[in-house]
């Protein structure tokens, strides 16, 4: 992985965190820049940078991370799933097998977790991709395997182009829950919170890799938003952090790309049409942030064979926003608070027993900064 | 979810223009060898290129070149010093 290293060498990284310094100085006033990927979180912290950037420079995280934003109606939903046991489908009795990402075992719904559930008995195997959940379903004809779709829009074309694939093979005991969503709507509501007072956008890089550069032209414009598509390297992240400084100290508010080996300006067209062939937009229901239209995706009436809906029915919209109790998973969603401002951070609530899923989740915010030594309460 | 370290392809196996095709890529992380699928990759990769990895599936693949070039502007942009702001 040679080149991957030359972006973390501390001969590079270092004069460009001293340039950041200096140009802050120049700048002379504090910045509030929201990174809006759960990866991005914890590439900051991972990579030193958190402990490295000048006080002026205020990372808020955003609603990035799929796992976290998942409404407990939604974990609810996945829960029924795999506790059904077997089910009649085609004149055909067959057990019901949940596949689900290994982040979301733990994540509480309103009332169990999935975890909870499968040590009492329900069906659940995580996978690492949704390609191997339709590999189980190849491997056990004598089941059903649903998978919850969740995550983002890099998530969303593997798991159109998994269906495509069950469609070429004919495969007629694979489901998909789908509970994805789109990442530009949440964000104009979230913006739309006077209380945020927002400077600039780190944008997340391989969200951008589908959706490309341009797509986030209205929202820099309409926030008045320094936006700038970083990398997951320490001195991807310094250079984007570098082009944020430059655009606020000309008093710019443009979109502009610090991560070109791996984002174009048009994004990923082939993953696009694929997302769009098997995919509709649809309300749906976020933790943290309620409903928000047309930020989910629903499956198209022309793919309804492939939809867990068809003997699972599903309301994306159904339900309410709550977080567990005690838990404010909802406003650091928000960027409202950081989870040391949360009572129960560190003390009942760690890696270990989370209690929300900020705290479940990889990608989570409490958990990146439990990990990363921010856990002093 | 999202590996953001890229990985170099050491076999490809598929044709682009047939869906029906395995489009496989094999990788290398750390002298580990796994596959990839293609289906939803912008441009058609070659053997010692790099790629993006989401969930079991290439998103982009990324030139050795292209990673270099990258790498040059940053060090400029290191070099420069305090005279970026004109
Ligand atoms: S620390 Fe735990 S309880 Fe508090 S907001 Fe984070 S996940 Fe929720």
């Amino acid at each position: 992985m040679k080149h991957a290293e030359e972006y973390r060498k501390t001969d590079l990284v270092r004069p460009l965190v001293e340039r950041l310094l200096a140009e802050i100085t120049v700048l002379n006033r504090p910045v509030r820049i929201m990174e809006v990927c759960g990866t991005h979180t914890m590439a900051i912290f991972q990579s030193g940078l958190k402990s490295l950037l000048p006080k002026e420079v205020e990372l808020v995280s955003g609603p990035g991370c799929p796992v976290c934003v998942t409404a407990g109606s939604h974990m609810d939903y996945f829960i029924e799933i795999a506790r059904t046991g077997e089910i009649e489908d085609g004149g055909r009795r067959r057990k019901v097998r949940l596949a689900i990402f290994g982040d979301l075992f733990r994540v509480p719904g309103n009332t169990s977790s999935l975890a909870a559930a499968s040590a009492a008995g329900a069906l659940v195997s995580i996978v690492y991709s949704p390609m191997d959940a339709l590999k189980l379903a190849i491997a056990h004809p004598d089941e059903i395997v649903i998978f919850a779709g969740v995550g983002f829009e890099t998530t969303s074309p593997t798991i159109a182009a998994t269906l495509l694939a069950a469609e070429r093979g004919k495969i007629d005991n694979f489901l998909i829950a789908p509970c994805q969503k789109t990442m530009l709507k949440p964000l104009d509501a979230l913006f739309a919170d006077p209380e945020l007072r927002l400077d600039a956008l780190l944008c997340p890089g391989h969200v951008c890799t589908i959706i490309g550069v341009n797509v986030w032209q209205p929202l820099a414009e309409k926030f008045h938003l320094a936006s700038v598509v970083a990398g997951f390297e320490a001195a991807d992240l310094l250079e984007a952090l570098l082009m944020i400084i430059a655009q606020l100290q000309k008093g710019e508010a443009k979109v502009e790309n610090a991560y070109p080996r791996a984002v174009h300006k048009d994004g990923n067209p082939r993953a696009q049409a694929m997302v769009a062939e098997v995919f509709e937009p649809c309300d749906t229901l976020w933790r943290g942030l309620g409903i928000l239209p047309g930020s989910g995706l629903a499956i198209r009436e022309k793919y309804r064979r492939f939809d867990a809906g068809r003997l699972f029915p599903f309301d994306p919209v159904a339900g309410d926003e709550k977080s567990p109790k005690g838990c404010r998973c909802g406003e650091v969603l928000r960027g409202r608070i950081s989870p040391q401002d949360c009572p129960l951070f560190g003390r009942a609530c760690t890696p270990l027993q989370p209690i929300g899923p900020c705290m479940v989740s990889s990608e989570g915010v409490c958990a990146a900064h439990y990990k990363y030594g921010e856990n002093n309460v | 979810m999202c590996l953001a370290l890229p990985m170099k392809v050491t076999a490809v196996q598929g044709d682009p223009d047939d869906i029906l095709s395995n489009q496989v890529a094999t990788v290398d992380a750390d002298g580990v060898s796994r596959e990839v699928r293609l289906d939803i990759i912008d441009q058609w990769p070659k053997v010692g290129d790099y790629l993006i990895i989401h969930a079991g599936f290439a998103i982009h693949a990324l030139e050795e070149e292209e990673a270099m070039k990258n790498l040059e502007l940053l060090r400029e942009m290191a070099e420069q010093g305090g005279g970026w702001v004109q």
